[in-house]
């Protein structure tokens, strides 16, 4: 593996900004260990080196022209393939988008391109990031770099094992319910949800437009930061944009690294989302976090949250009724596949068959019930009634923030299960979210982090940490310093206990 | 408290019927199999989230957007335009610079 896949980064641009190293050679590299690896991964969906490679020479041609760039300019970056991209197709992860091909870049997109970030590739997700494994992709599993018979988490399982298996530093997520924070977990590293409004939504291929939002990836917290920094802002594309002065994230990171920076930072541990069924080993390296932080000066305290017991009925209420109105747009008339059924028909039968074939059993599973929930006579019942919930949980957080800073959970109740494995009940894959999705329903801050793997199978445990509403700095100065606190505790960097996939071409799992 | 049947804790039974229907309206065809498997599914879901009317009392104000915004505007100029080559570049069947559909009415219409 070329050291230049290994650095963070912060360290690659320092290497790019002094002329040590070039935006080709940075952008190769990476190429190269997309080949390496990918084929065990299955991270990527798409790729173009001669995009790539063309984009990563304007940039070295910009800088021999002495124009000043930004700080991650020349740094290979993962789209996620919910994002529409002008030079890669984009398909949400669905066959009914397969080879499509948007006229506009995702604002996210546009923004990064502009900063000099190069599109090293679409990562696979869930279809319309609809499931917690990456299982549900139409074009197959993306495998977890950690251990090759597990799943990386979802639905941005692409965008997290790419960062983790070194095919690229950085990643772009979407974030519904966890999808970039429980990933992030699985698969060790670090990813960000902001604050609901903070990064630009346009170009975001929509599943439920008032909880999904857009946010960065990466191995470390400062380079989760430095990537926020790119994207974040407001865009007039997108109405639920914030216009708002938002603190750069990369220097919250910076001034967190010392671990004093946490003495009298007030930290709730949220009774309700210690949920019943987590794995001891994760509960174990949670309750030592916690005593890391308290030995640093850090106020514990308790917090009870009545309501979130009702967040997933509610999340799942909300978000399929969402998403059943979203996914109308696929109809066989303006884009994506059109199957006609045999002997011909109108178009209404055109659009049923081609909506049967095109979309996968989750994505219909969750347009049936938010057709069901949205349905007169059950409207207030089911969508009402979870948009109170909603109301709930808000309050639930407003108290718990009266009294803390920040809150901190599990980000996942277990550690990344077998490929394959099944639950006959989807409510059983759905409740394992109950520990992220509060913080969508309240358009709250969130980010996780690695803080050890658990004992009895050696996988990543992630951290969660939540903020009010507009504070995602308080979460990266908070991050930042928990992430040294680790590191001296193990003497290197989580992402360096990540195994190396030296034996990944022969197919063996490398953990 | 709403009126409405589902306001009862006890989800009202999923039926093949009612997923047959549910299909009809949101333009997914359906195999039998699916359509099995969905009735199950369904049932199991709807009874594990009809819990939100347990809490979702009448003084309890709605939440439909988690920050709030009002009145969104811009300025009303044209920007963004899409040529007619970019509009119909991903369609699956286009004529004369249009979309090409099959016929909107059936022979019984």
């Amino acid at each position: 593996m070329s050291e230049l896949t290994t650095l963070t980064a912060a360290e690659l641009s320092a290497k790019l900004t002094s002329g040590e190293v070039s935006a080709v050679e940075a952008t190769q590299a990476h190429l190269d260990r997309i080949a390496a690896v990918d084929g065990d991964i299955h991270a990527f969906l798409a790729t173009d080196s001669d995009a790539s490679l063309a984009a990563a020479r304007a940039v070295d041609e910009r800088r021999a022209a002495g124009e000043q760039l930004g700080e991650l300019a020349g740094v290979p970056l993962a789209i996620k393939d919910v994002l529409v991209t002008t030079d890669m197709p984009s398909t949400s992860g669905s066959k009914i988008l397969e080879g499509y091909r948007s006229p506009f870049d995702a604002t996210v997109v546009a923004k990064a391109r502009a900063a000099g970030l190069i599109n090293i590739g679409k990562t696979n997700m869930d279809e319309f990031a609809m499931g917690s494994a990456t299982e549900n992709s139409a074009y197959g599993p993306t495998f977890n770099p950690w251990a090759l018979d597990r799943v990386p988490g979802g639905s941005g399982g692409g965008s997290a094992a790419a960062v983790s298996a070194f095919e690229a530093p950085l990643a772009l997520g979407s974030d519904t319910g966890g999808s970039i924070r429980q990933p992030a977990a699985l698969t060790g590293t670090v990813g960000a949800k902001p604050t609901y409004g903070g990064v630009s939504r346009y170009g975001a291929i929509a599943l439920a437009s008032s909880l999904d939002q857009v946010g960065p990836c990466a191995r470390t917290v400062l380079d989760t930061a430095l990537l926020h920094d790119v994207v974040a802002g407001h865009d007039r594309h997108d109405a639920t944009s914030l216009n708002h002065a938002w603190p750069s994230m990369a220097a919250a990171a910076r001034d967190g690294v010392d671990p004093a920076s946490l003495k009298g930072l007030r930290v709730g541990v949220i009774k309700q989302l210690q949920l019943p069924g987590m794995q001891p080993g994760v509960k174990e390296r949670f309750d030592e976090t916690v005593a890391l932080l308290t030995a640093q000066g850090v106020e514990v305290v308790e917090i009870d949250a009545p309501h979130f017991e009702y967040a997933v009925a509610a999340y799942y209420l909300i978000l399929p009724s969402e998403a059943s109105s979203n996914l109308a747009k696929y109809d066989s008339v303006r884009f994506g596949l059109r199957v006609e059924p045999e002997g011909g028909g109108t178009i209404e039968s055109v659009m049923s068959a081609t909506r049967g074939a095109g979309l996968g059993p989750e994505v219909k599973r969750r347009i049936i019930l938010g057709t069901y929930a949205l349905s007169a006579g059950y409207y207030d019942a089911y969508y009402g009634s979870a948009q109170k919930v909603r109301t709930l949980i808000q309050r639930d957080f407003a108290a718990a923030f009266s009294q803390v800073d920040v809150i901190v959970s599990p980000t996942a109740p277990t550690t990344a299960w077998n490929i394959g494995h099944v639950n006959e009940d989807p409510m059983q894959d759905y409740l394992n979210d109950a520990t992220t999705i509060p913080a969508n329903l309240a358009g709250i801050p969130g980010l996780s982090l690695p803080i050890g793997t658990a004992s009895e199978d050696g996988l990543p445990v992630g951290l969660q940490l939540m903020a009010p509403a507009f504070e995602d700095a308080r979460l990266y100065r908070a991050a930042s310093a928990i992430e040294s606190l680790i590191t001296a505790r193990d003497g290197k960097p989580f992402w360096a206990q990540a195994p190396s996939l030296v034996s990944a071409s022969t197919g063996k799992a490398a953990a | 408290m709403s009126e409405t049947p589902a306001a009862e804790n006890a989800a009202p039974e999923i039926t093949a019927e009612t997923v047959q229907h549910l299909a009809g309206l949101a333009r997914i065809a359906l195999t039998d199999a699916e359509v099995e498997g969905l009735t199950f599914e369904l049932d199991s879901i709807l009874t594990n989230i009809a819990k939100v009317s347990e809490v979702a009392t009448d003084d309890i104000p709605a939440t439909s957007h988690p920050i709030p915004l009002s009145n969104v505007t811009r300025v009303d100029e044209v920007a963004d335009v899409l040529t007619r080559e970019q509009a119909l570049a991903n369609a699956p069947a286009t004529a004369d610079g249009m979309f090409r559909v099959s016929s909107i009415l059936g022979e019984e219409q």
